[in-house]
């Protein structure tokens, strides 16, 4: 039997070439596909994928209905608060899902089969980050039509700028979730805990239902350093002014520039790191 | 145009080719490869290279240093001096050009749990570059008899059954060296043989070069061609396991291993007149 036959009758694996961008796209997307698989697999994750935004989305659907009823002057925006929530989760559900997708990895004893393949680093990385959008979409797009339908608040009211405060957000969640993943597989996953509570840290600096100008002086230079920060600001401007500065949204995006690189530099050397000290394999097995 | 490239096998590449001339075309050389934990030396400059289609066995003690060096071996862990060549290239830094042409196999690292069997090797297949992803799960499954396990989670098989679907993803890009970590551990003795003897022909069918790491001196008789024999992180044999048995003057390589092991663990007060004797016979 020839060669040719013998592989065309999965004798033999037919090998597709190992470098370029053709089969680094083929490896994300398998990693895409594992995920999808592992989703597939399991309603309850699916249900919890909805579950929590959707209760937010409630819980601060009918705080913002009471004060409408109220003289506050918040109830001259409407849907400020239902609005921060919505973007709120879009970047802690995008961390979420980059961070908890790596560490399930970890859970499943899987790493080794990973890492010994002939999969790269930034693969696993694009894999992770194209996953994370992927589960933000199926959480969020449910929640943020139940808004619509429960509270008459229109996400895509917020017109042309809310592609650039999701690019922002999710840019955001991702040089988090670097450095997440890049301490779990330094430190184990003791440093677990990190993953669910580094985005808590941006909650009260990225002003999400107050203004900037809430924070005491020093506090609004490290505010406004961080890009969400100017999503929520963006946010509240067109709500409550209906005016919106893009100059704001190009610097959320040079910021966040720079914090990707940093979560990637992050990132790459604590996996370097972790070869160097045998973590990885301990994590491995 | 196509770009796929018939096949993985044993047909030479312009690359290989390449590297060849420069490095050496052995699948695996070694040379004073060292690893140190803190104050712990795991690996303490080894050497040894691999010849194509032959099988290896790593022999030690607990803590001897096999998983250490098959993980710098397969790129997990960064020597701290020494180099780890894989068919010519660095693993330090060259991994990903040869990635695709080894493959690994552990009881200790799983696959996905909550996937099926068949989807685990969907994924595999993809990240390894096969094309002809489902006639070669199909053929892999039949090889390995575990088609009706194919559409189980892997997390509900036995463990003989997972190191089978464990055997089927190191299998699916027919690699040309295969690294088995304790392959048979914890597998009863009639699937351990069956293990064995489907690890023997796949070795002597592919021309494969095979590297175990094993605690089975009755697997590392039958099965290696050649025992590098660890002890504290150094190489201290280096042999065929027949040539090993009779310059320690044993019936086994089993015999052999205990003798290298006590040598090393008690003080030659405490040790039996049997033992005080030289353990290796003088040549």
């Amino acid at each position: 039997m020839s060669t040719l036959s013998r592989a065309a009758s999965g004798a033999e694996p037919i090998l597709l070439p190992p470098t370029g961008p053709a089969a680094s796209f083929r490896r994300i997307s398998a990693l895409v596909r594992r995920y999808m698989y592992l989703l597939r697999s399991s309603g309850v994750r699916l249900v919890e994928l909805i579950y929590w935004p959707f209760l937010q989305m409630l819980t601060w659907g009918f705080l913002q209905k009471y004060l409408a009823g109220t003289t506050s002057p918040l109830a001259q925006g409407a849907g400020v608060l239902i609005g921060s929530v919505l973007l709120w989760d879009i970047l802690f559900r995008s961390k979420i899902g980059f961070s908890t997708t790596f560490i399930e990895e970890m859970w499943s004893r899987n790493l080794g089969n990973l890492l010994t393949s002939p999969l790269r680093p930034y693969e696993l990385v694009a894999a992770l980050s194209l996953w994370s959008v992927i589960r933000l979409g199926v959480s969020m797009v449910p929640v943020a039509i139940a808004a619509y339908f429960l509270f008459g608040f229109n996400l895509l009211g917020l017109g042309l700028p809310l592609a650039a405060f999701f690019a922002v957000l999710v840019l955001t969640s991702w040089s988090l979730g670097l450095i997440s993943a890049g301490v779990i597989l330094r430190y184990g996953l003791g440093a677990e805990e990190l993953a669910w509570s580094l985005a808590f840290v941006l909650l009260p600096l990225c002003c999400v239902y107050y203004p900037v100008s809430v924070l005491p002086g020093w506090l609004q230079v490290i505010a406004l350093s961080l890009p969400p920060t100017h999503v929520f600001e963006g946010m509240r401007s067109i709500l409550l002014h209906h005016t919106f500065d893009p100059k704001e949204l190009w610097w959320a995006l040079s910021l966040n520039a720079v914090y990707l690189f940093a979560g990637y530099l992050t990132f790459s050397r604590f996996l370097a790191s972790a070869r160097v000290n045998g973590t990885l394999l301990r994590l491995s097995e | 145009m196509d770009e796929r490239v018939v096949n993985s096998g044993c047909e030479p590449r312009a690359s290989i080719a390449e590297i060849g001339a420069v490095e050496g075309n052995m699948p695996v050389s070694v040379r004073e490869l060292t690893k140190v934990y803190g104050t712990v030396t795991a690996v303490d400059h080894i050497s040894f290279t691999l010849a194509p289609a032959t099988t290896v066995a790593l022999l030690g003690g607990n803590g001897a240093g096999k998983t250490t060096t098959i993980a710098m071996l397969l790129g997990l862990i960064v020597p701290t001096s020494g180099e780890v060549r894989v068919f010519g290239a660095d693993m330090s830094t060259r991994r990903g050009e040869v990635a695709h042409r080894l493959n690994f196999q552990s009881p200790y690292v799983d696959l996905p749990s909550r996937l099926t069997v068949r989807q685990n090797l969907t994924v595999y297949a993809r990240l390894y570059g096969v094309a002809n992803v489902a006639e070669r799960i199909a053929h892999v499954a039949r090889d390995l008899q575990i088609e009706p396990l194919l559409d189980r989670e892997t997390g509900k098989l036995s463990a003989g059954q997972k190191t089978r679907a464990g055997l089927a993803k190191a299998f699916l890009n027919a690699p040309e060296l295969l690294l088995l970590d304790e392959p048979t551990a914890s597998l009863d003795p009639d699937t351990a043989d069956w293990i064995r003897r489907k690890l023997r022909d796949y070795a002597r069918d592919r021309g494969a070069t095979l590297l175990l790491a094993s605690h089975n001196m009755a697997e590392v008789e039958r099965l290696a061609d050649r025992v590098i024999l660890l002890d504290q992180g150094r190489i201290i044999e280096d042999e065929t396991p027949r040539a090993l048995i009779e310059t320690f003057g044993r019936k086994t390589l089993e015999e052999v291993f205990l003798d290298v092991v006590r040598r090393r663990s008690r003080q030659p007060a405490e040790r039996p007149e049997s033992e005080v004797a030289p353990a290796r016979k003088a040549s």
